[in-house]
C-alpha cells in the first residue's frame, strides 16, 4: 500500500500552511491536505481501504474514522458530533484530531467497521493470492476484533468472474472500496467495471444486463477457467455482439458496451486492497512471503517505468508497478506487468553455439561449444571479415546503456567501423540527422511532468496509448486536472485520443510534413485551431514512425522553431534513447559527438586509448543489410534483432544468409540464430544489472534480479574483443559505468538540422489505397511470448478503411478486406473508420497482420485493397454466436 | 380540544376532479404566482424566510435560508429540484398531495424558481406511483397551455421549464445528493459533501432541493401573507403540516394541522386507537425516528418538542401500534426495509443492515440469544453516525429505542423460543400467516445467501 504524498515541485509559489493537532502533536501541512495524509506525515497510520493518494476521495469504506474538533468563530473548540472519515476531511487551522491511538470513540468506530467488513468476507486467506500482503488481513489484525460475533448467513457469489482472460474477480472478497472502478474512470479512462445492484447485493462487475436485471436478459456469465493456452473451458454464453476491434480473448463488455480491452487493467489488481481482483498469470502460483522482490525497470518501452520483480527460486512469478512519482507514478501498462515469461522460455540460449561452413559456403549444423572455442571462432571469423570488406554491427533497440556503449566501442575499436545502427525498424538519414541535431546530448529537455503540465501537446506520428503506454496516462492526468489539450496528427482518432478528449488533425500517411507546415494561425478549420494552441508552453511529441515520412522531422523542427514549442522524440523501444546517447549510430559517437567532428573523435580516441577512430560516417542499418546482401560486407554482429521488425525483412534475411560471417548475441533462439556462425548467449534484463535511458533522457538503473551465469552483452563483447587482441576494458559493469562517466557529455558542436523536402503524396489508381500502420501495444512481438492470458486481452487485429473507400469496395464493418502488395497479402475483418479517403490501416505486427514481413512495405506505401471472404474462424469470432451475420449496433454503449 | 385542523394544502382534496387546472383555478389557483411575479425575487425569498417555513421533508431546515445559500448569479443555470421521492415507511403526504392537487406543487415550483432565478426545475417522483406521475405530467402540460409555465410567464419575462422525472424506486434517492446523481443518470448513491448542492448540485450547478410539501406551502405564504402563516404552529415551528396517521387507528389518513398539535388531539379527530385496544407504541416521524409510547401522547408535534422528547418530527408519519402488536416483529419488518434499501456505498449501512436483519429475524422466530440483544445494540452503535448518509442512522432508530422501551418483550421471544403474539390479532384485515417453515427459511437469510449470478 502506498502512503506517499507527491512532493511539491520546486519553483511553485509557496503553499499556505495549516497547523492542526493530531494525537496531541502539532503539525503543519499545506492547505488542502487531507487529515489522513497529515497523519501519515507524522507516522500515524490510520487504517483505510478506499483511500488512495492518486485517486479522488470517496469516503465509502468508513474505515478511517477519527474524532475531530474544530474551533468555532469565537475560537472555542467544538467537537464534531460524529466520527469523521479522515480520507475526505481537509485539515483546517486549529483542528484537533484524535485517531485510534488517543480516542476510544475512533478506535471503537474502526473496530466496528472492520467487523462489518468481515461479516460477509469469506475469510479464505489461506487460499487467497493476497494472503500475506493484504491490507484487509493486516488491518483486521491491527484494528479488528480478535473474534467475530457474526453467526448468520454470509452473502456469496459464484466465482470468479472473468473480466478478461487476465483479470479475474472474486466478488465475495470485495469490500467495495471502488479503487478499481475509480482507477478505470479517473486514470485509465476505460471504465470496464462499475458498481451494480445495491445494498448487500452491491457488487463490482462488468456491464452485465443479467446482473442488472434487465427484462429478458441472459444471466451473468460465470467464468469456468481457461486452458493453459488461454482457451476458455466453456463457451461464452449471452455475450452481446462483439466489436471486431475488441480484444481477442474471451472478454466481457465494458460500460461503454464494447468488449473490454484495457492496457492498464493490471493496476486494478495491484491497488485492490483485498484479493477480489487477481490475475490469471499469478493466481494460485505463490505466497507473497516466498517471493524475493527486486526493483526493476520495465524493458518493453521507452518510458523506463519502475517495476518490482517478484521471483522465487530463480523464476519470475510476477511484476508489480514500482512507485516513482517522476516517471510512472504507481501505474504500469499490462505489457510491463505481465509480459515477463519471454526471459525464461524453453528456447533460451544457454551455451555458445558454433557452426562450420563447408568450403563452398554451405552451412553445417549449430553445435554447443565452450565459451573459449566459441569466442575464438568468432574472433577469427570477425577478424577475417573485417579485412574482407568490414563488419556491420546491429545491436537492436533493446539494449541497456552499458551494452550500447560496448557495441559502440566494439564497432569502432575492434572492428574499426562506424557501420553500427541500433535502429531495428524503418529509419532514414533524415531521422539520423534529427537525432544528432535535436536528441543526442539533450537529456531531460522534456519530462513526464512537462507532458502533464503543458497546456497543449501535439502528437505527430505517435499513438499515445499504443506507442506511449504510461505516456498516455500522464497526458490524461493533465487533461483531467488542468484541462490540457491534446492534438494528434494522425489518420484517425484512436480510442486513446478519444479518451484524452483530443483533437484530431487528420493526415493521410505520408502527408504529415505537409500538415505540420500548414499549422499556421488563421488556417482553415482544425489546422488553424491547432496552430492557435501551439505556443512556447506547448510540447510537440514526434514518434519514431516519422522516419517513414520524408521531410516530417524537418517540418517538426520548423514548427517548433516557429511556435517556440518544445519538441521531444518518444521512441518505442527501451534502448533507442540510450543508443542515440551512447553512439550506436553510424554518425554519432558517445555523448552526441559527431563522427565527422575531428575534435570529438580525438576526445573519444583519447578516452579509449586508441590512435584514431574511423573518420567517415558509417552505413545505417538498411545500408548495412543491403551491403551484406550484396556481399560488400565481410560479416555482421547482430544483437537482439527480429528481421520482421526491419524495414525489409526479406532483404534482412538475405543479408544474414549472404554475410560471410555472422555472429549473433541473443537471449533466445531467433531467425538470426538459424543463420549465425557463432551464437553467443547473453543475459536478459532480469539477469543483469543495467541502465535504460528513457525517452526523457533520464537514467533508469536497475539491479540484477535473478542469480544467473548468463553474461551481459558488454561482457561478451569484451571477451570477444580480448580474443581479437583488441582489449576494450569493459569486462565488469563497474568498468563500463566508470568509463561512461569519465567520457562524459560533449559541449562541442552539434549536428545541423535536417532539411528534407516533403514528397508529393502518391496518386491512387482504382483499388489502391495508402497504407497507415503502427504497432498496437499488445501484438505478436517476441517479448510478449509465453503469456497467453495477456495475449487474450490484445485488440483483435482489424483493417480500418475510410467510409468512402469502404463504400467503393462494397465492404462494411465486420466484412473481410484483403490488403495486397507484390510480396503478399493480409486479410482481416473491416472496421469502417472516419479517415481521409483512400487510407487503409493495419496493425503492424499483430497475429495475422505482419505488415513488413508479409507485405514488405510500410506506412505511406500504396497497396491494393479488395473485399474478401473471411476465413471461417475469423468470421465466427467476429459475428455474434449463432446470431445475425452483422454485429448489432451497441446502442446501449452509444447512448452513454 | 385546543387545536383544530387547518386545511390549506388539502383544502381542495375533496373537490370534484381536484387535480384539474379548472378546479384549481376555481379556488386560489395561480393567484400567488401572479402576485409573486409582481414582486422582486429577493422579496419572495424574504417572505419565505420571514414565514419561518421549515423543510417538510424531515430535517426541518429553514426553507428560505436554504434558498439564500445559493451563490450570486454568474450567468449560468441554477436549478430547483423537488424531492418527490416519498418512500419512508409510514409517510404518506406528498403522494396524496400530488395525486389530489398537483397544480399546488406546480405553482409552488413556479414561484420558487422565480425567487431563486431558476429557469429549469425538476420534480423527481418516486417511480412506483405511476398514477401520480401521470397526474403531474398532465398538470405540467395544463400549466404550460395556460401560460403558467413556459416562456414569458404572464408577460413577466420569466421563463420556466418543468421536467417531471420518474425515479426507479430507490429509498436512497430521497437523499438529496443521491437524488441528484439519479437525476443525472448515474447510480443513486449519496455524494461526498462538500460541495453542497447549493454550490454544485445538479450538473455541478447551484441547486435547491426541496420537499414537495415545502414547495406546495409557498403559494399560500405569498397569497395570504407571512403573518397568516406564522399565526399557526409554534414560534420555531411555524405553519401547518400534513400528519399521516396509519396503523391501529379508527380513521387513518392525512390530517393537516398546525405544527405543535399532539397525538392525543389527532387521535381524538381520528376516532382513537382501534376499538378494544390500547396504544402501545408509535413513530412520530416515520420508521427512521425513535419510537414513542402512550407516555408521549401530549408531546407537541413540532421540531423542538419532539426532539427534546428523544425522537424526531421527521415527516410526521404517525404509525400507531396497539397492544396486539409484537414490537419485535414490527422492528424486524423495518430492519428488512433498510437492508433492502441500503444503497451499498458505505460499509456500516451495507453490512450492518444485513446483519441486523438476520439477528432480528432469529429473535422474532425464537432462535435468538441474550447475547444477540447486546450485539444488536452494539452493531447499531457501530452504524449510527458512522455511515455515509442518514439512511444508516435511520435504520438503527427503532431498534435501539425498541429495545430500550420493550426489552422484556425481546427477552420473552428468546426465553420462550417463539413469538408470544398472534400475528392475526394485530392485522386489520383478513390475514393468513405465511407457512412458518418457509417464513423462517426466508428470513433466516438462507435464501439471501447467494445473490447475483
Amino acid at each position: 500500500m502506498t502512503t506517499t504524498t507527491p512532493a511539491a515541485s520546486t519553483g511553485a509559489p509557496p503553499v499556505e500552511q495549516v497547523t492542526l493537532t493530531i494525537d496531541d502533536v502539532e503539525v503543519s501541512v499545506p492547505k488542502g491536505t487531507l487529515v489522513i495524509r497529515a497523519a501519515e506525515q507524522m507516522g500515524i497510520a490510520i487504517p483505510r481501504f478506499c483511500d488512495h493518494p492518486l485517486l479522488e476521495p470517496v469516503g465509502a469504506c468508513r474505515q478511517c474514522l477519527v474524532e475531530v474538533s474544530t474551533p468555532d468563530r469565537e475560537g472555542n473548540l467544538r467537537p464534531m458530533p460524529k466520527p469523521q472519515a479522515s480520507c475526505t476531511l481537509e485539515a483546517t487551522p486549529g483542528m484537533v484530531v484524535r485517531t485510534q491511538r488517543t480516542s476510544a470513540v475512533a478506535d471503537k468506530a474502526q473496530h466496528g467497521v472492520m467487523e462489518l467488513l468481515l461479516i460477509n468476507h469469506p475469510l479464505d486467506c489461506p487460499t487467497c493470492d493476497k494472503g500475506g500482503e493484504c491490507p484487509l488481513q493486516n488491518q483486521a489484525m491491527s484494528n479488528g476484533r480478535p473474534t467475530s460475533r457474526f453467526h448468520d448467513v454470509k452473502r456469496t457469489f459464484p466465482k470468479p468472474l472473468a473480466i478478461s482472460t487476465q483479470i479475474l474477480l472474486d466478488r465475495d472478497r470485495c469490500v467495495l472500496c471502488q479503487r478499481c472502478t475509480r482507477f478505470s474512470e479517473e486514470i485509465a479512462g476505460d471504465p470496464f467495471i462499475d458498481l451494480q445492484q445495491r445494498g448487500v447485493r452491491q457488487q463490482i462487475g462488468v456491464f452485465d444486463p443479467g446482473v442488472l436485471g434487465f427484462a429478458g436478459s441472459e444471466p451473468a456469465e460465470v467464468y469456468r477457467g481457461v486452458q493453459p493456452d488461454g482457451t476458455p473451458i466453456s463457451k461464452a454464453e449471452g455475450l452481446p455482439a462483439q466489436d471486431p476491434a475488441g480484444p481477442a480473448g474471451q472478454a466481457t463488455v465494458d460500460t461503454s458496451g464494447r468488449p473490454f480491452a484495457s492496457y492498464f487493467s493490471g493496476n486494478t489488481v495491484q491497488i485492490c486492497p483485498v484479493g477480489a481482483l487477481t490475475s490469471s498469470a499469478y493466481r494460485f502460483r505463490s505466497r507473497p512471503f516466498d517471493l524475493v522482490s527486486t526493483p526493476g525497470i520495465a524493458e518493453h518501452d521507452a518510458n523506463g517505468a519502475a517495476i518490482r520483480v517478484d521471483h522465487r527460486r530463480g523464476v519470475v512469478l510476477r511484476r508489480l508497478a514500482g512507485n516513482d512519482p517522476a516517471v510512472n507514478e504507481e501505474w504500469i501498462s499490462d505489457k510491463d506487468r505481465f509480459a515477463y515469461p519471454w526471459q525464461g522460455m524453453p528456447d533460451r540460449l544457454t551455451v555458445p553455439l558454433v557452426r562450420e561452413r563447408a568450403a563452398d559456403g554451405t552451412r553445417g549444423e549449430l553445435r554447443p561449444a565452450s565459451w573459449g572455442e566459441a569466442l575464438e571462432a568468432a574472433a577469427t571469423g570477425l577478424a577475417a571479415a573485417r579485412d574482407a570488406g568490414g563488419v556491420g554491427v546491429l545491436p537492436g533497440g533493446r539494449v541497456t546503456l552499458e551494452d550500447a556503449y560496448a557495441y559502440a566501442k566494439f564497432a569502432r575499436v575492434a572492428l574499426g567501423t562506424n557501420d553500427v545502427d541500433h535502429r531495428a525498424r524503418p529509419h532514414s538519414a533524415e531521422e539520423a540527422e534529427f537525432l544528432a541535431h535535436h536528441v543526442a546530448g539533450a537529456r531531460m529537455s522534456v519530462t513526464f511532468d512537462d507532458l502533464e503540465k503543458a497546456p497543449t501537446t501535439l502528437l505527430v506520428g505517435f499513438e499515445p496509448e499504443d506507442e506511449g503506454g504510461i505516456v498516455f496516462l500522464r497526458l490524461r492526468k493533465g487533461v483531467r486536472a488542468h484541462r490540457n489539450r491534446v492534438v494528434s496528427v494522425a489518420p484517425f482518432a484512436s480510442r486513446g485520443l478519444e479518451r484524452l478528449s483530443g483533437t484530431l488533425v487528420p493526415a493521410a500517411p505520408g502527408t504529415e510534413a505537409e500538415v505540420l507546415d500548414a499549422l499556421v494561425p488563421g488556417a482553415d478549420g482544425v489546422l488553424g485551431e491547432a496552430a492557435g494552441l501551439l505556443g512556447p508552453d506547448a510540447v510537440v511529441v514526434v514518434g519514431e514512425r516519422l522516419a517513414t515520412v520524408p521531410g516530417a522531422y524537418s517540418a517538426a523542427l520548423r514548427l517548433a522553431e516557429r511556435t517556440g514549442a518544445r519538441l521531444v522524440w518518444i521512441p518505442r523501444r527501451a534502448g533507442e534513447r540510450g543508443g542515440v546517447e551512447l553512439g550506436t549510430l553510424p554518425g554519432l559517437l558517445p555523448g552526441g559527438r559527431q563522427v565527422t567532428d575531428g575534435a570529438a573523435r580525438v576526445d573519444v580516441a583519447a578516452a579509449w586509448d586508441v590512435e584514431r577512430l574511423p573518420e567517415t560516417p558509417g552505413r545505417d542499418a538498411s545500408a548495412i543489410l543491403a551491403a551484406a546482401a550484396a556481399g560488400e560486407l565481410g560479416g555482421l554482429v547482430v544483437g537482439g534483432v527480429d528481421p520482421d521488425d526491419l524495414a525489409d525483412p526479406v532483404l534482412a534475411r538475405e543479408a544474414f544468409a549472404s554475410a560471410g560471417f555472422l555472429v549473433s548475441l541473443e537471449v533466445r533462439a531467433s531467425a538470426v540464430t538459424q543463420l549465425a556462425d557463432v551464437v553467443l548467449p547473453v543475459a536478459p534484463p532480469v539477469e543483469k544489472p543495467g541502465t535504460f535511458l528513457n525517452w526523457e533522457g533520464r537514467p533508469r538503473p536497475f539491479p540484477q534480479a535473478l542469480t544467473s551465469t548468463a553474461m551481459a552483452d558488454h561482457r561478451v563483447l569484451d571477451a570477444l574483443a580480448d580474443a581479437m587482441d583488441v582489449p576494450l576494458g569493459l569486462r565488469t559493469f563497474g568498468q563500463v559505468r566508470a568509463e561512461i562517466d569519465q567520457l562524459g557529455g560533449w559541449d562541442g558542436a552539434r549536428a545541423a538540422a535536417p532539411s528534407v523536402a516533403a514528397t508529393e503524396p502518391p496518386s491512387l489508381a482504382d483499388g489502391e489505397a495508402v497504407l497507415a500502420t503502427w504497432h498496437l501495444l499488445l501484438d505478436a512481438g517476441r517479448c510478449q511470448d509465453g503469456e497467453a492470458f495477456l495475449a487474450g486481452t490484445a485488440q483483435r487485429p482489424v483493417a480500418r478503411v475510410s467510409p468512402e473507400l469502404a463504400g467503393h469496395l462494397g465492404v462494411d464493418t465486420g466484412a473481410g478486406l484483403t490488403v495486397r502488395t507484390e510480396r503478399g497479402q493480409v486479410t482481416l475483418p473491416v472496421v469502417v473508420t472516419p479517415m481521409p479517403d483512400g487510407v487503409v490501416w493495419l496493425p503492424t505486427a499483430s497475429t495475422g497482420s505482419a505488415v513488413r514481413a508479409t507485405l514488405g512495405v510500410d506506412a505511406g506505401a500504396v497497396v491494393r485493397v479488395q473485399a474478401a471472404a473471411l476465413p471461417g474462424a475469423a468470421r465466427a469470432e467476429v459475428g455474434p454466436a449463432g446470431g445475425a451475420a452483422q454485429p448489432q449496433p451497441l446502442t446501449e454503449g452509444e447512448e452513454r | 380540544m385546543s387545536t383544530t385542523l387547518s386545511p390549506v394544502l388539502s383544502d381542495q382534496w375533496d373537490a370534484e376532479r381536484s387535480w384539474t387546472l379548472a378546479t384549481y383555478e376555481q379556488g386560489r389557483g395561480y393567484r400567488a404566482l401572479r402576485t409573486a411575479l409582481g414582486m422582486a425575487p429577493a422579496d419572495v425569498v424574504t417572505a419565505v424566510k420571514d414565514s419561518g417555513l421549515r423543510g417538510r421533508g424531515g430535517a426541518g431546515f429553514p426553507t428560505g435560508l436554504k434558498w439564500s445559500f445559493l451563490p450570486q448569479p454568474d450567468g449560468g443555470p441554477r436549478y430547483l429540484v423537488v424531492n418527490a421521492d416519498e418512500s419512508e415507511p409510514g409517510t404518506c403526504k406528498d403522494i396524496p398531495l400530488m395525486m389530489a392537487t398537483p397544480h399546488l406543487l406546480v405553482e409552488g415550483v413556479a414561484i420558487t424558481s422565480f425567487a431563486i432565478g431558476c429557469t429549469h426545475a425538476f420534480i423527481y417522483v418516486r417511480g412506483e406511483v405511476l398514477h401520480v406521475y401521470r397526474r403531474l405530467l398532465r398538470a405540467v402540460e395544463e400549466a404550460y397551455a395556460a401560460g403558467h409555465l413556459g416562456k414569458n410567464i404572464h408577460g413577466s419575462g420569466f421563463d420556466l421549464d418543468v421536467t417531471v422525472h420518474a425515479g426507479a424506486g430507490a429509498y436512497i434517492c430521497g437523499e438529496e445528493t443521491a437524488l441528484l446523481d439519479s437525476l443525472e443518470g448515474r447510480r443513486g448513491q449519496p455524494r461526498l459533501k462538500p460541495p453542497f448542492p447549493a454550490v454544485a448540485g445538479l450538473y455541478a450547478r447551484p441547486t435547491v432541493v426541496n420537499n414537495v410539501e415545502s414547495i406546495a406551502s409557498v403559494p399560500s405564504i405569498i397569497d395570504r401573507g407571512v403573518d397568516w402563516f406564522r399565526s399557526m404552529g409554534t414560534e420555531k415551528s411555524a405553519g401547518f403540516g400534513i400528519f399521516s396517521l396509519s396503523g391501529h387507528v379508527e380513521r387513518p389518513g392525512q390530517y393537516e394541522a398546525p405544527l405543535g398539535i399532539t397525538l392525543r388531539e389527532l387521535l381524538d379527530m381520528a376516532g382513537g386507537v382501534r376499538g378494544g385496544h390500547e396504544l402501545k407504541f408509535w413513530t412520530p416521524g416515520g420508521s427512521s425516528t425513535p419510537l414513542f409510547t402512550a407516555e408521549h401522547l401530549d408531546v407537541p408535534l413540532d421540531y423542538e418538542s419532539v426532539g427534546a422528547a428523544g425522537s424526531m418530527l421527521g415527516t410526521r408519519a404517525l404509525q400507531i401500534f396497539d397492544d396486539s402488536t409484537c414490537v419485535v416483529r414490527a422492528i424486524t419488518r423495518w430492519a428488512e426495509f433498510y437492508a433492502h434499501e441500503s444503497c451499498g456505498k458505505c460499509t456500516p449501512c451495507r453490512e450492518g443492515t444485513y446483519w441486523l436483519k438476520q439477528i432480528l429475524a432469529r429473535i422474532e422466530h425464537g432462535r435468538g440469544t441474550m447475547e444477540d440483544l447486546d450485539t444488536l445494540l452494539d452493531v447499531c452503535d457501530n452504524i449510527l453516525g458512522r455511515a455515509f448518509c442518514a439512511l444508516g442512522d435511520g435504520a438503527t432508530s427503532t431498534i435501539t429505542s425498541g429495545i430500550a422501551l420493550f426489552r422484556e418483550e425481546f427477552e420473552a421471544h428468546i426465553t420462550g423460543g417463539a413469538c408470544p403474539f398472534d400475528p392475526v390479532a394485530s392485522a386489520k384485515f383478513d390475514y393468513t400467516p405465511r407457512n412458518r417453515r418457509a417464513d423462517v427459511h426466508a428470513l433466516s437469510g438462507v435464501a439471501a445467501g447467494t445473490v447475483g449470478a
